[in-house]
């Protein structure tokens, strides 16, 4: 790889503005085709005003088996080549821009709305009109006894809204669209435009089951420009806060998985662990989600020795409870017939798509923040990587069940060291002309908050990618030659963010 | 199995007849928010700027929280004109309007119950269909959480169902999202007369930490009457409990005025 068009970053790294190479646009377009080629992957792609005609493209790329980051830009006006001609992976991330900055790709196969929004990212003196969607109709399966079926976006679980878009054949469905941005709320300009002290509770609003992934990614990028000193204290109680949020969550998806294929015993069963693990969170941070815990500079709650002794206590309690459910669950036939061989994603398809965490390390693709670019109190303390081969429901289902074992280790393990000395520290001014890579692995995978100062230290640019923004494409990948009736399943066994998405 | 049953049978649900504060909630839980009673000796609040300003506020008794736009953030302690508030462990803060979250000191007036005859059609099988319209998840996380078996509402008869046309009211959670605007109408206008409407978090009463943003209305539009009020970011599953049985009149606790924390025990350390 060319190391002039690809400068290397370091996850929680500030580098200077002015060191990223500045590419023509052909060039860019080359180095990211090439890069993706050769196994790198997007992390994101975005654009800056970079004035009031210009718009600068950045591309955040990731080398998951050599734990290296790069990234480079290049500046356009408001019609360019679409990158996506030469990388498939830039498709949604083109979308993406053009919906947020008004720029044209030239030669992108469709440019449908992702979130249906004005540009709030436009150079200023671009005329651009919002598209509408209509212009965009859904893709049509032709053919006799070809069925449609619309879905959302007010959906009959308690879930968030989100419109989807199948061609069935019977049972058997062709293809499905999923359309989203019904939950946008502009997160990225409020980020951009908020003081601190209300931006970090954006921040936890990003996703509200992933308060601590958001959180910390979020204080993690301000703590890089602040030239922050985080204390190994503060550092391994957001570890643990991210485990415990973790093992909320995925146990919380074991018990949907088992409502899902009718077995009550384990869904009651997880269901009521899920909350312990909330509670658990609450005894730390007053919240069930952990919201007040992460702050820049640190955290705001202490786990004082008995409190420590309290969780540990209580974590071992469950690591039994669970161990006794998942046996029940994983060793019951009917269980496994119906997890076996539904909504398969490929290895081929998670490298070409990009996509991560639990997805990516259920067809046997290790990707892990944790592992491959470690930060805070992962740098001391590995956890290994768990992956699973089949890349169907078993698959998410058993990875889900080998990370929860892995993370109440480590809590376990955490809490009866924890290292001595402060948990906050100041968080002061941010570095002008600088950009940060901040990157957590949050319970669904790869959580990305890259920020950009101006010439002031102000906050120029602040995106957000949320692990959901890259999986959703991987729930379309999967279903078709699948029954109708399992789509419940299957979305749950990715159980991916719509808030996320749609910022 | 066996020990699969007894694990399962081991574990208590939450309690039927809710205490008024407590409930076994840990001691940092952020509950209601309250500005702490000046000390008798009135002379010693008088002298500081800070507490003049805030016996002043009492003596109108002009709003210092409202409850309805708190995130119950840590920090929100320190913000009310100058003087220092605290949580209390106190869950209960449903209210049946808007104004009545607006408090000079915290204490609140809790929800009334409905008139008899919309008890005597929904008090025994009240069934919501749930409208999320901006909102991050996690007011719908706690509204599920709900169903399951430690909270399991539906010994109460209250159920979420899967069409608005098989239900009796809606919960709106999120801040209002332009994109959801007119689909949160339709699900309204689906539901059949007579209806309620209940809006269950921050975000929904106020818009919340997402208030401001050009792309959320910020909070439940004037087109859609509220008739329960339940603030929290998100609330624990107890408020909106609290208030659902309060709608009801299934609380034999009649006191429907949220007293003051009574000891410092209940308060919540600042931080």
């Amino acid at each position: 790889m060319s190391t002039r068009a690809l400068l290397t970053v370091y996850n929680r790294r500030c580098v200077s503005v002015a060191d990223i190479p500045l590419l023509e646009m052909e060039d860019f377009a080359s180095t990211i085709a090439s890069s993706v080629g050769a196994g790198w992957r997007i992390v994101s792609l975005f654009g800056v005003a970079e004035d009031t005609r210009a718009l600068r493209l950045c591309a955040v790329l990731a080398n998951d088996d050599s734990g290296l980051l790069g990234a480079t830009c290049a500046l356009v006006a408001q019609e360019y080549p679409a990158l996506s001609t030469s990388c498939r992976q830039a498709g949604r991330f083109e979308r993406e821009i053009a919906e947020q900055c008004g720029a044209i790709p030239k030669g992108h196969p469709s440019l449908k709305p992702l979130r249906r929004h004005p540009p709030d990212h436009a150079p200023s003196a671009w005329t651009v009109r919002p598209k509408d969607r209509e212009d965009f109709p859904f893709d049509v399966v032709h053919g006799d006894e070809v069925h449609e079926v619309a879905v959302g976006p007010v959906h009959a679980g308690i879930i968030e809204p989100g419109h989807f878009r199948f061609h069935a054949h019977g049972e058997e469905v062709l293809s499905l669209e999923i359309m989203l941005g019904y939950q946008h709320r502009g997160v990225e300009r409020l980020l951009e435009c908020s003081e601190r002290g209300r931006a970090v509770l954006v921040a936890e609003s990003i996703a509200g089951d992933t308060v601590i992934g958001h959180a910390s990614a979020f204080c993690g990028a301000i703590e890089a420009l602040a030239r922050s000193h985080k204390t190994p204290r503060g550092q391994t109680i957001r570890g643990i806060a991210l485990e415990l949020e973790r093992l909320a969550n995925h146990i919380g998806d074991l018990a949907a998985l088992s409502g899902d294929v009718a077995f009550q015993p384990s869904a009651a069963f997880f269901g009521r662990l899920r909350g312990e693990c909330l509670n658990l969170l609450m005894t730390i941070s007053g919240n069930r989600y952990g919201r007040g815990l992460i702050r820049p500079g640190g955290v705001l709650f202490d786990i004082p020795p008995t409190m420590a002794s309290e969780v540990m206590r209580r974590v071992e309690r469950l690591r039994d409870e669970v161990r006794l459910i998942a046996q029940l669950l994983f060793e019951n036939a009917s269980v496994l017939s119906r997890f076996d061989g539904v909504g398969v994603v490929s290895a081929e398809q998670c490298r070409a798509n990009g996509y991560v965490g639990v997805v990516a390390r259920s067809c046997r693709v290790p990707r892990d923040v944790r592992h491959d670019f470690a930060y805070g109190v992962y740098r001391y303390a590995q956890i290994p990587v768990a992956t699973a081969w089949s890349g169907d429901v078993y698959a998410r289902a058993i990875v889900r069940w080998l990370e929860v074992q892995r993370s109440m280790e480590f809590i376990l393990e955490q809490l009866s060291a924890l290292p001595r000395g402060e948990v906050r520290v100041d968080c002061g001014a941010l570095t002008p002309s600088e950009l940060v890579v901040a990157l957590e692995e949050g319970w669904r995978g790869e959580i990305a908050h890259i920020v950009m100062t101006d010439a002031a230290g102000h906050i120029l640019r602040h995106k957000v990618v949320d692990p959901s923004f890259h999986n959703w494409s991987a729930v379309s990948a999967a279903m078709p030659g699948n029954q109708i009736s399992d789509f419940p399943l299957c979305n749950k066994s990715f159980n991916l963010s719509y808030a996320g998405h749609d910022l | 199995m066996f020990d699969y049953l007894r694990a399962r049978f081991a574990h208590r649900l939450a309690p039927a007849s809710l205490e008024p504060s407590g409930s076994g909630l840990p001691h940092r839980f952020r509950g209601r928010l309250v500005v702490p009673q000046p000390q008798a000796d009135v002379a010693t609040e008088g002298s500081t700027p800070a507490g003049e300003a805030a016996s002043e506020h009492r003596r109108r008794n002009l709003p210092i929280i409202d409850l309805g736009r708190s995130v119950f953030a840590p920090e929100e302690t320190q913000r009310l004109e100058g003087q220092d508030a605290a949580f209390t462990q106190d869950y209960r803060m449903a209210t049946r309007s808007r104004s009545a979250l607006l408090t000079s000191d915290g204490e609140i007036e809790l929800a009334q119950a409905l008139d008899r005859k919309m008890r005597r059609l929904l008090g025994r099988s009240l069934r919501f269909r749930l409208v999320a319209a901006g909102s991050c998840g996690g007011c719908e996380a706690e509204l599920a959480a709900l169903s399951n078996v430690v909270f399991d509402m539906a010994r109460f008869g209250i159920q979420f169902v899967a069409s608005p046309r098989h239900a009796d009211g809606i919960v709106i959670a999120g801040a209002i999202s332009v994109n959801m605007r007119e689909a949160l109408e339709k699900t309204y206008e689906a539901v059949p007369d007579p209806r309620i409407v209940v809006a269950v978090g921050a975000c929904a009463i106020s818009g919340g930490v997402f208030a401001g943003s050009e792309a959320v209305l910020g909070g439940v539009p004037p087109s859609i009457p509220v008739d329960l009020w339940v603030p929290g970011c998100p609330p624990h599953p107890l408020t909106v409990l609290d208030g659902l049985l309060r709608l009801l009149g299934r609380l034999e606790d009649s006191s429907n005025t949220a007293a003051a924390a009574t000891g410092d025990d209940t308060l919540v350390p600042l931080r």
